[in-house]
């Protein structure tokens, strides 16, 4: 069918018309998505920035009444528990990831993956509670050890659902190409499926990272809190959510411009642990931009 | 030719559950050979290629029967591990597969490295192998460039250079040039020609003139069964099938 010229104009320019509109919506609602990050960081950074200073970093929180003093070991013991949330979900939560996704067909794979789900939309608070009773009331004591299995539980689901959702991506005949080198499916799935995707595996572990970070709810009743240095693992530790919380609460205006000075630190602390994990583990990571 | 043949094909069926994909197909491959399989889509042409290396198992509910003999050894016989029967016979894919996360070099070792052979005399080989499959001239300056910068006809003749690196008796290629542009294609089909020196083909294709063009003999199926087996020339120019004419000439598939 041919268009007369004055109709076929027509159209094109209605359809540019259209076209702007869209753009224009789709660019304002990504505006308006962002906007409230930067007003919670905006707002972080001018509250926060006044009470920052070397002594925050390093020393421990002062009584009521004095003033200066720090959140040295609220940073140091987030620090703690992120790291044995870490060493606990990390591998593990790989490990699953790969079996969910290499392992589709077995039956037990399906259970894992519903279990994975439950986990996922479990609230925090409740993983608490479960460590708290499980692990906190036997050894009489809230302890760095309960806070950090609590984080960890919570970290699990996210980066085993993160790496199967990854790996699915790889098709089916790069496995078969391997398969067909004559290499064992462990090697395969090793060498070849997660070492193809490890970057973006690495992005799944960091945002559960950021996730878990600045939970305050499941460290009230595990981690509980200190206002000492760490000293043991059995003991209960301190973490910058908690005593931003507790700090938040409280009636005080020297304690609320030292919670600011803690959310500013968690911010960047995350940050931080982000810029770290992809710096060190996607060195000589070739191809990562390509497939 | 009284030579044990590279390649025995006797009476294999191939099921995918309930479905009978190959039904009773049988010829043999000599050694030095390219071998075309032809027919219309889903005559089993890909999946009796997939049971030459048993990469059909990958489907758990695909299953055999009949025997393929590899230097006259059953590759199904109870105690052979389809590792070792896939060492034996490689396989290139419709498409160009390079791991993502390894050099052009490590590509094409990665049979060897990633089964954990020292790294050290892997470059010699490698370069072998690239010279085999007629890439060296282009990559000899960027080894350790990522697989993936290549051009899709580089990254297929690498696949290429990666299954030749590990010895295979036997290559099976299913419908390599297919997803090609032209010129990639016709360096892939050279190339072909070339190996024949040293290695056995098969070769499934859509493309009945890249069939006529590079293969000695052609086998041509149609709804998993084996219609004819004949060398090129007889079977592109007297078939000894109405069936086979008919196809050659465009009458249907």
């Amino acid at each position: 069918m041919i268009l007369s010229t004055r109709a076929n104009f027509r159209l094109l320019r209605r359809r540019r018309i259209k076209d702007r509109i869209m753009t224009g919506v789709i660019m304002l609602l990504s505006l308006i998505a962002i906007i409230p990050l930067f007003m919670i960081f905006y707002h972080i950074v001018v509250n926060g920035i006044s009470a920052i200073n070397f002594d925050f970093f390093t020393q421990l929180p002062v009584p009521l009444g004095e003033i200066g003093g720090g959140m040295g070991n609220c940073i140091l013991g987030s620090i703690i528990l992120i790291s044995i949330a870490s060493l606990g979900a990390v591998p593990i939560g790989v490990f699953g990831g790969v079996y969910l996704s290499e392992y589709k067909h077995e039956r037990t794979a399906s259970l894992f993956r519903w279990v994975v789900d439950l986990m996922m939309s479990m609230p925090s608070i409740v993983i608490g509670l479960f460590v708290y009773t499980s692990i906190v009331v036997p050894s009489k004591s809230f302890s760095a050890v309960a806070g950090g299995i609590a984080l960890g539980l919570l970290m699990l689901p996210i980066v085993a659902k993160t790496t199967e959702e990854v790996l699915k991506l790889t098709p089916l005949h790069v496995r078969e190409a391997g398969l067909a080198l004559g290499l064992s499916r462990w090697r395969v799935i090793l060498f070849i499926v997660l070492r193809g995707r490890k970057s973006a595996v690495i992005t799944g572990i960091v945002l559960a990272l950021g996730r878990i970070a600045g939970e305050t709810a499941p460290l009230l009743v595990t981690a509980f809190g200190n206002r000492n240095w760490p000293t043991s693992l059995m003991q209960p530790t301190p973490s910058l959510p908690v005593q931003i919380y507790n700090y938040a609460i409280s009636p005080y205006e020297n304690w609320h411009k030292q919670a600011w000075a803690g959310a500013l630190t968690l911010v960047v602390l995350i940050f931080f642990i982000n810029i770290f994990t992809r710096v060190v583990f996607t060195r000589n990571d070739l191809g990562r931009n390509t497939q | 030719m009284s030579s044990q043949p590279i390649l025995s094909f006797q009476k294999v069926h191939a099921y995918y559950g309930e479905k009978h994909t190959v039904k009773g197909v049988s010829f043999d491959v000599q050694a030095n050979e390219v071998v075309a399989i032809i027919g219309p889509s889903g005559c089993g042409k890909s999946t009796l290629l997939r049971c030459a290396n048993r990469l059909h198992e990958e489907d758990p509910t695909a299953r055999v029967e009949g025997s393929i003999l590899l230097n006259g050894v059953d590759i199904f016989q109870n105690h052979a591990d389809p590792v070792v029967v896939r060492q034996k016979v490689g396989m290139v894919f419709q498409k160009p597969t390079a791991f993502s996360g390894l050099s052009i070099w490590e590509n094409v070792v990665a049979g060897r490295l990633l089964k954990g052979e020292k790294k050290a005399g892997l470059k010699e080989k490698a370069e072998h192998a690239l010279k085999q499959a007629s890439l060296w001239e282009e990559v000899k300056d960027k080894l350790n460039a990522p697989g993936l910068s290549l051009s899709g006809g580089q990254q297929q003749r690498l696949c290429i250079a990666r299954a030749l690196a590990v010895n295979p008796t036997a290559i099976l290629m299913d419908e390599p040039t297919s997803a090609l542009d032209p010129i990639s294609a016709a360096r892939i089909e050279e190339l072909i020609s070339e190996l024949q020196k040293i290695i056995t083909i098969v070769i499934v294709t859509h493309n009945l003139q890249q069939a006529a063009r590079i293969s000695d003999k052609t086998a041509f199926m149609n709804f998993g069964e084996l219609i004819e087996f004949n060398s090129t020339s007889k079977l592109f120019t007297n078939p000894e099938s109405k069936l086979t004419e008919s196809y050659i000439t465009g009458h249907f598939g």
